[in-house]
């Protein structure tokens, strides 16, 4: 049996003219959590679709858990579930029907398609909720159904396409929990997000992905070191002390590494990590710089990708445009 | 930074058990059989019809109120008497009435689509069809209560089939055959259209004039010969006879052939497409 859960060589797929898929490679160790970070309109939800056999690929192969996407379709399905970025449950049936229903589908007797239900709810802390319509439920517990659904029966390796855009950060903490779960009962996760934060949370690999490519590719360690830092953002009690800042944080951290906010007592700098941030705020007070609040971040997105790709992330389509038009 | 762990502090150790423990106890079943896979789905459509009854009100209730406008309002000028006309307008508005609940098939799968329900459907190791043979057996609960409500509406009006009960259920059964084969067409259009919506505003302005150009309201005897022609080699029409002939006890076995045969090609033709086109939805 391969070690590798996902192996992807050259996928693609256009639709019509767009090209939203273009030579996808992937290796996904088994029971890992690998990450797939990209911007709207990367193709990250075809990529997903094509590999839980839901689309068939113009070109490239695929196996997944050994199975040849194409030929073994129904095989990668007996061994695979798929949380789409749409709640793919049925708003019209309560959250306990929909796991009875999937219950039943996946060759459950009644009985025990019913208590396999009621397990799930409870640890999904949806009893309570258990038995109204899913229309009725805040975007966290669809979420959180949408998860208990793909695992009525423990998948070898589950699919979830943006599992936490849109929640507020306690429903985030709990769909993160439900991951680390997972993990640990050594289920493949194959994670796609537009956050690197919820990437280097989870993930044991990342590939990041842009115009359906993959542009980059590596441990979330690796990633972030490539992109060199996470940033210091300071801000001053008094901006007639900005340019006093900005030396010495220059004089620090590098002239390259400083820029100033639109915020006229603010000041933003790359960062290698927790330890220095501290270090530099400390000696900006030191030095008399009377500072109103400072935060260490990772990097986002938009630095990521402008590190690896020289621009920002943006939608694939506007960027075209902009291309046409120049 | 400690604020990760801050963010839960009273993370209910129960919960991360249950978790565990739902997780763990997860053995996968032998597979669902194709039956077993299209009664889940069957029972799916039985749900949709109690959480969403609306679904049914439009489609009888419109029925119920062309009964009553039609007997009493034209039944006089059209057939003499309220009563002949009623005798003569029922059978046809059984037709009518589950014929109008087909057009749901197509507004159910086209809503399924947009809501992403089927990803998860298509993602499953089963039968692939099941979905849609499975919600034929919904389709049918819809049709025998639009029938049935139709049909103790003129009991209560007055009707009398000569036949009996007996001729009733013939017509009924007759009428739940046929549906199934035009229900594919729209299905079909279902996975070819856009919304709900439009599945609906498309399905309806093509049933709503075939059932008016058809025998259910009128004899087709008092039109113009060009129109006349039209409507009697409509299907609606040859099913509305033969209803009336299973009530009346008379019926003509060729007007039941002839709509068990539309209801074949219908299904021949629509349901594979239906199912190849799902397969790639
Ligand atoms: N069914 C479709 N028909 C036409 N174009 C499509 C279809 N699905 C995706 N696309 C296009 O393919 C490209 C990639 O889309 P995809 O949904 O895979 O991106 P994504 O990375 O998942 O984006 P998001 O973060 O917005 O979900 C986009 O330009 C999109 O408009
Ligand atoms: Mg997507």
């Amino acid at each position: 049996m391969s070690s590798l859960a996902i192996e992807a060589s050259g996928l693609e797929k256009s639709f019509g003219d767009t090209k939203a898929v273009n030579g996808v490679d992937l290796a996904v160790r088994r029971g890992s959590v690998y990450g797939v970070l990209g911007p709207n309109g990367a193709g990250k939800t075809t990529t997903i679709r094509m590999l839980a056999t839901l689309l068939r690929p113009d070109g490239g192969s695929a196996r997944v858990l050994g199975h040849d996407i194409v030929e073994d379709a129904d095989r990668v399905r007996g061994a695979v579930s798929l949380t789409g970025q749409m709640a793919s449950v049925d708003e019209d049936l309560t959250g306990r029907e929909n796991l009875i229903l999937l219950a039943l589908l996946l060759g459950f007797s009644r009985a025990q398609a019913r208590s396999r239900a009621d397990e799930l709810l409870e640890a999904f802390g949806l009893t309570e909720a258990a038995t109204r319509q899913v229309k009725n439920y805040s975007g966290g517990m669809r979420r959180r159904l949408d998860i208990a659904a793909s695992l009525v029966v423990t998948p070898e390796l589950l699919f979830l396409d943006e599992p936490t855009t849109g929640l507020d950060p306690r429903s985030r903490n709990q769909v993160w929990d439900i991951v680390r779960a997972l993990r640990e009962s050594g289920t493949t996760v194959l994670l796609c997000t537009q956050y690197l934060d919820e990437a280097d949370q989870l993930a044991d690999g990342i590939a990041v992905i842009d115009r359906g490519k993959v542009i980059a590719e590596g441990t979330p360690g690796q990633l972030k070191a490539s992109v060199g830092s996470g940033s210091l953002h300071v801000r001053l009690l008094d901006p007639e002390q900005r340019p006093e800042a900005q030396r010495l944080l220059a004089a620090a951290l590098g002239d390259d590494a400083v820029h100033p906010d639109p915020d006229p007592a603010a000041l933003t700098a790359a960062c290698p990590d927790a330890d220095r941030g501290a270090e530099v705020v400390a000696e900006l007070i030191r030095a008399g710089v009377r500072i109103a609040d400072f935060a260490l971040g990772q990097p986002t997105l938009d630095e990521v990708f402008m590190a690896l790709t020289g621009r920002p992330a943006e939608e694939t389509g506007e960027i075209e445009l902009q291309e046409q038009a120049a | 930074m400690t604020t990760t762990q801050n963010s839960h502090p009273q993370r209910q150790p129960s919960l991360e058990e249950a978790m565990h423990k739902a997780l763990r106890s997860a053995p996968r079943p032998r597979r669902a059989t194709p039956l077993q896979a299209a009664l889940a789905f069957g029972w799916r459509g039985m749900l949709k019809i109690k959480h969403v009854p609306e679904q049914l009100l439009d489609v009888t209730i419109t029925p119920v109120m062309f009964v009553l406008m039609f007997t009493y309002l034209f039944g006089g000028a059209i057939a003499g008497s309220t009563k002949e006309y009623l005798q003569y307008i029922l059978p046809g508005m059984l037709v009518m009435s589950v014929l109008f609940t087909t057009v749901y098939s197509g507004v159910s799968i086209n809503t399924d689509l947009t809501k992403g329900v089927v990803d998860r459907f298509r993602s499953l190791p089963v039968w692939q069809p099941a979905p849609l043979v499975g919600a034929l057996l919904g389709d049918t609960v819809r049709y025998l209560i639009a029938g049935t409500v139709i049909m103790t509406v003129g009991y209560i009006l007055g009707y009398r089939a000569e036949a009996g009960l007996g001729g009733v259920l013939a017509a009924l059964a007759l009428v739940v055959v046929f549906s199934f084969g035009l229900s594919w067409v729209f299905t079909t259009m279902g996975l070819l259209m856009r919304s709900p919506n439009a599945v609906m505003n498309a399905g309806f302005m093509g049933i709503f004039p075939l059932t008016f150009l058809s025998n259910v309201f009128v004899d087709p005897d008092t039109l113009p010969s060009a129109l006349e022609a039209f409507v009697n080699v409509n299907p609606i029409s040859i099913l509305a006879n033969a209803s009336r002939g299973f009530m009346a006890g008379d019926v003509a076995s060729s007007d039941v052939l002839i709509a068990l045969g539309t209801a074949a090609v219908l299904t021949a033709v629509f349901a594979p497409l239906t199912t190849r086109m799902y397969r790639r939805a």
